[in-house]
């Protein structure tokens, strides 16, 4: 499903020069402490330190977005026409979910590059500096949104390019991607949980997948439940997913049903409520 | 409450009474003191899993401590966490530095974070880049830099605004010799502009190059305290490495040696190592290594090569507790909580 992102990490190569001396000295002495800064500058900080791992890293955010775009092309042609019987009918109904899916697969990466910080040992440094203390991880959110937003919009523009047309247009779709992102913010508290109790980045990235692949494909994201058998359908139509995937076709069509954006946002906000309390409660027991 | 009942000495950077630290059954730190001097670099010697790296991590308000208590620059560990964090930096043994950034970035960061204007923190990370040779590596992701880059730039990085104290966890653990001399000489460089520093090391040579006093840490417990001088010369100032060419000389030789170099001290055992021709002894100075070497050779035993050297951590071992350091599973666990 995902291709664990290789670094290519050529040999170290030493460069010849050396620290001088009399630079050492006058650059030891020459800065004295400025005020501390406030919450929000810190906090929007960590968010720019996000966005220059998506320009230096951006395998992660590939990762997360091939799988998607192969199950929008595989699916559409290969099933769509038995599943729905044309292959546009089908495609207009999975672009709206896939754009879940592609989102959603992106939450699992918070929770990897928490742990990564953590055993590379970059968290102890944050954690010795005089600053606002939740700051790094609220900051590494507020960067994960700008990608979480590149993932969905690289859906959309797929969509858009093989023949898809919201009902509501432009406003329809950035209101469907805005409300996937909201959802996906509450939901990357769980992977960054997650990320401080497991030992390694690829035991976060894989349970991360082993939870999060069978709950977008136990939704309404690729099929009706109208035809599954009684106990599937059950859990099919209480997981919040199958909401989310429904209120975002509903504001792509323009036909949205209150109840079902109200139902995201809240869930959306209670695992904001319980994920983050214990992320930042394990962040500061480290 | 005890700590409000003590006078502050404001002579002191660190003063720490009984601290200790469980993690689970895992006694790691079980009631370590420490005075040490503003201005000076005290050197915490020992081996891995001894509990270096958990007191310092208490030290940097990392972890809380779950007996004892601390001053640091004054400000009491626990109720003025903060105040410590304003005056301290780390520089952790895993070279605390992002490894997906470049190292111009790097040193950006670390400069917003510490409240430098973006433009200011710019010029910072340059001016630190060109005096720790890093200009030319500064875009280039850090993750291809080699140790002694990655150690420079974590240097640079933890004194981006000066620090009155620094910790600095085993910085020179896995440098190649130059790159230890150069982590060495901005080490020096911090101290004569007037930061403490707290260095843990395994290598009694690098605390004797640098520190003014050294404690000796072993299973969480300081078992020997004072200056470099003091505790080399109750081990033995040097230790010499005799091989010989014929490996059934060995107890003839290791009697020699023991009749001139081990009579002084009790606790001096001439040492038989793993090569069946090889043997070691500490030495109470250079001289005396080298008069016993050529006794070897005035009663016959023909000796391949030799050297004299400073004692290493598992000689200082020998000589203090009368084994050596038990290594491997400890370490991690240190690394690891």
């Amino acid at each position: 499903m995902t291709t664990t992102a290789t670094p290519t990490t050529s040999a170290p190569v030493e460069t010849g020069a050396s620290p001088d001396r009399a630079a050492v000295r006058l650059a030891i002495s020459s800065t004295p402490r400025p005020p501390v800064p406030g919450r929000v500058s810190t906090a929007l900080t960590f968010g720019w330190r996000g966005m220059l791992k998506v320009k230096h890293v951006p395998e992660q955010l590939l990762d997360a977005t091939v799988t998607p775009v192969m199950f929008v092309l595989m699916f559409t042609y290969l099933f769509g026409g038995a599943v729905a019987g044309s292959t546009g009918q089908y495609r207009d109904y999975l672009i709206p979910g896939i754009l879940v899916m592609s989102v959603l697969f992106t939450t699992v990466y918070s929770g990897v590059a928490l742990n990564t910080d953590v055993t590379k040992g970059v968290v102890d440094r944050f954690r010795s500096l005089p600053i606002w203390r939740p700051a790094p991880l609220v900051g590494s959110l507020l960067g994960d949104t700008v990608r979480y937003v590149i993932a969905g919009t690289v859906i959309i523009v797929l969509g858009v390019a093989l023949g898809y047309r919201p009902g509501a247009g432009v406003v329809g779709a950035v209101a469907a991607l805005a409300l996937v992102v909201v959802f996906s913010f509450g939901l990357s508290w769980v992977f960054t949980t997650l990320g401080l109790l497991l030992r390694s980045p690829s035991a976060v990235l894989n349970s991360g997948f082993m939870a999060i692949f069978p709950l977008t494909f136990l939704s309404n994201i690729f099929v009706e439940p109208a035809t599954l058998p009684g106990p599937l359908k059950a859990f099919v139509d209480v997981n919040p997913i199958s909401t989310l995937a429904t209120a975002s076709r509903g504001l792509m069509e323009g036909n949205a049903r209150v109840g079902d954006v109200v139902e995201v946002l809240a869930v959306a906000a209670g695992l904001t409520l319980v994920f983050a309390t214990l992320t930042v409660r394990l962040y500061r027991s480290r | 409450m005890a700590a409000a009942n003590r006078v502050g000495d404001s002579s002191l950077a660190i003063e720490a009474v009984g601290l200790a630290k469980n993690f689970g059954a895992v006694r790691a730190v079980r009631g370590v003191d420490l005075a040490v001097r503003r201005g000076s670099v005290y050197g915490v010697l020992g081996p891995n899993g001894a509990g270096k790296t958990t007191t310092i991590r208490m030290l940097a308000t990392l972890i809380a401590p779950d007996a004892g208590h601390a001053r640091v620059l004054g400000h009491d560990l626990v109720t003025e966490a903060d105040a410590v964090r304003r005056s301290v930096s780390l520089t952790g043994q895993l070279a605390s530095v992002d490894e997906d950034l470049n190292g111009r970035e790097n040193l950006v960061l670390l400069g917003r974070l510490l409240g430098l204007g973006r433009r200011q923190a710019k010029l910072r990370a340059v001016e630190l880049l060109e005096a720790f040779g890093l200009a030319e590596a500064s875009g280039r992701l850090v993750k291809n830099y080699s140790g002694g880059m990655r150690r420079r730039l974590d240097l640079a990085a933890s004194i981006v605004v000066t620090p009155e104290l620094m910790f600095l966890d085993e910085p020179t653990t896995g440098l190649d010799p130059h790159a230890r001399n150069q982590v060495w000489d901005i080490v020096r460089a911090l101290v004569a502009e007037g930061t403490t520093i707290l260095l843990c090391t395994q290598y009694l040579d690098e605390a004797d190059q640098l520190a003014e006093g050294i404690a000796v840490i072993d299973e969480g417990r300081v078992i020997a305290e004072g200056t470099p001088a003091r505790l080399k010369a109750s081990v033995g100032n040097g230790s010499l490495h005799v091989r010989l060419l014929d490996p059934a000389d060995r107890e003839v030789a290791a009697a020699l040696l023991t009749e001139r170099l081990g009579s002084a001290q009790s606790k001096n055992p001439v040492q038989r190592e793993a090569d069946p021709a090889a043997l070691s002894v500490t030495c109470s100075s250079g001289d005396a290594g080298a008069q016993a070497v050529a006794a070897l050779g005035a009663a016959g035993v023909s000796v391949a090569d030799f050297s004299l050297g400073q004692p290493s951590l598992d000689e200082v071992f020998l000589a203090l507790t009368g084994r050596v350091p038990s290594d491997g599973a400890d370490a991690k666990q240190e690394v690891s909580v």
